[in-house]
């Protein structure tokens, strides 16, 4: 009770005491104590939470634009390819970590191995598209000119596919922010750990909100940055048709 | 610890009749985490439904879809999970449906909407010719021609609940991820191979799941309006609002 409160006021304070009682220590949802005394595992948490998704969207990227390619080059692949991406999409992450676990141990490759097929499914089927909406008219004066096969596809068919595959790292890049957090049961889930040990340590409310907190911002930002870096590759895009 | 060694624990736990008919073995497990699962889904339809097919009736409201599927997309499970029994929910059963219910939202209310968009618009006209008002053209038309994608919402978000209740286990909240998690508990050496059974039996269960309902879909649907699998899904083929990302902004990549 402040000093110098009496009178009526003082015993409103009781009764408001007595009706809620304080339950141990206040354990608010948001506290920039805790931000402040803990800010050294937060950064390291956030390290983490980018280092995985940034080496998880890249591979993903690197074998999923050419699987891609793969399916609508090669009319026969496209079911098994697609087919496959959806399959795996039906497999919980817990799952794949339990699986993968017990083989390849407690690090970092488990985790980034599981979110790389995750992350797959969103950058196949969208390239995919991408490139099935290359315009036939457009192949057809390519190949008029004297276009081969490779020039084609490198420089007609790709670039027009572009705003596919950027929709695609978008989406695999912001779920993988929100999967990463499953990494925890081996150790390496960035704000996922931050948000479980809050959890499992008396349900410390603080400490759930700030790795919450810490998924969606960086999610969002790391949006924003492929929104701007898609601007810059493509200033068509931007001009045909404002977001 | 190497591959074979694992695989012969994992059969050895599962070869146990013990692990399948305890209180806390396989078969109960399995039973709660379908219940859990049921709920959620039952509750996420009954909330994506009516306001889908609504905005689908009145033609507006596809860039709010898209927004709810984005934040959908970004919020990690994990945290309403943790999240949710700390409120004025309270522990137990009600804040884990609670959540998975959230994410089958997206799924369900954007191929509500997108079927009921898809309608012809003549059929629509026809339909407003012959007298019928606005609650007759969405019971009598819409609804039913909308019953392709419906279907096809319902089994992605049903995979994707039956997948993402694993993560209950997190919060010791029932379900086939404590038996992984059980196995975790137990440390990689003893615990390995019944993390890897009880990853087997959740792999089995949803992919079973996804063709119990693929062949449901199937079979709801009227032969004429039968469309090859994907598209129902992720609308790939359907005049899409102006966004591109549209189509796949239904499926959250979320378990």
């Amino acid at each position: 009770m402040p000093p110098g409160l009496s009178g009526p006021l003082a015993s409103a304070r009781i009764l408001v005491d007595w009706a809620a009682p304080a339950d141990g220590p206040p354990n608010p949802w948001f506290s920039w104590e805790y931000v402040r005394q803990n800010i050294e595992s937060l950064t390291s948490a956030l390290q983490q939470h980018i280092e995985l998704t940034i080496a998880t969207v890249a591979i993903a990227a690197a074998v999923g634009i050419p699987l891609a390619v793969l399916a609508y080059k090669v009319r026969g692949l496209t079911g098994p390819i697609l087919a496959f991406t959806g399959a795996l999409y039906t497999i919980p992450s817990l799952a794949l970590f339990a699986l993968l676990g017990p083989i390849l141990g407690l690090t970092f490759s488990t985790v980034l191995i599981g979110l790389v097929l995750y992350a797959l499914l969103a950058i196949v089927r969208n390239a995919l598209t991408g490139l099935r909406q290359v315009p036939p008219d457009v192949r057809d004066a390519a190949r008029g000119m004297g276009y081969g096969r490779v020039g084609l596809l490198w420089r007609i068919e790709l670039p027009l596919a572009l705003p596919g595959i950027l929709t695609g790292v978008r989406i695999a890049t912001v779920s993988t922010v929100a999967l990463v957090t499953v990494g925890t049961l081996v150790g390496f889930g960035g704000f996922g750990d931050v948000i479980l040990t809050g959890f499992n340590n008396n349900y410390y409310k603080a400490q759930i909100m700030a790795g919450t907190i810490g998924c969606l911002g960086l999610a969002l930002v790391l949006d924003l940055v492929l929104i701007g870096l898609g601007r810059l590759v493509m200033p068509w895009a931007a001009r045909r048709s404002a977001p | 610890m190497n591959l074979w060694e694992i695989w012969q624990q994992a059969l050895v736990w599962l070869n146990d009749p013990l692990n399948w008919t305890n209180p806390d073995g396989i078969i109960a497990r399995t039973v709660e985490h379908l219940e859990i699962s049921a709920a959620a889904v039952a509750l996420a339809c009954l909330v994506a439904w009516p306001i889908g097919i609504w905005l689908g009736h009145v033609g507006r409201g596809g860039g709010l879809i898209v927004i709810v599927a984005n934040l959908a997309r970004a919020m990690p499970t994990v945290a309403l999970l943790t999240i949710f029994p700390l409120t004025f929910i309270g522990f137990g059963y009600p804040p884990i449906i609670l959540a998975l219910a959230i994410f089958a939202i997206p799924p369900l209310l954007a191929n509500a909407y997108l079927g009921v968009r898809e309608v012809d618009p003549d059929v629509r006209d026809a339909a407003r010719g012959m007298g019928l008002s606005g609650g007759q053209i969405v019971a009598g038309v819409e609804l039913p021609l909308a019953v392709p994608y419906l279907a096809g919402g319902f089994r992605t978000a049903a995979v994707q609940v039956v997948a993402t209740a694993t993560l209950a286990a997190f919060v010791n909240g029932g379900g086939l991820g404590m038996i992984i998690s059980r196995g975790f508990g137990l440390g990689l050496a003893s615990g390995g191979g019944q993390m890897v059974a009880g990853a087997l039996v959740v792999i089995v269960l949803c992919l079973a799941l996804e063709g119990l309902l693929a062949v449901a879909e199937r079979m709801v649907t009227p032969r004429p309006l039968r469309i090859t699998g994907r598209r129902a899904r992720t609308g790939a083929d359907a005049t899409l609002p102006s966004d591109a990302s549209w189509p796949e902004a239904i499926n959250v990549i979320r378990a």
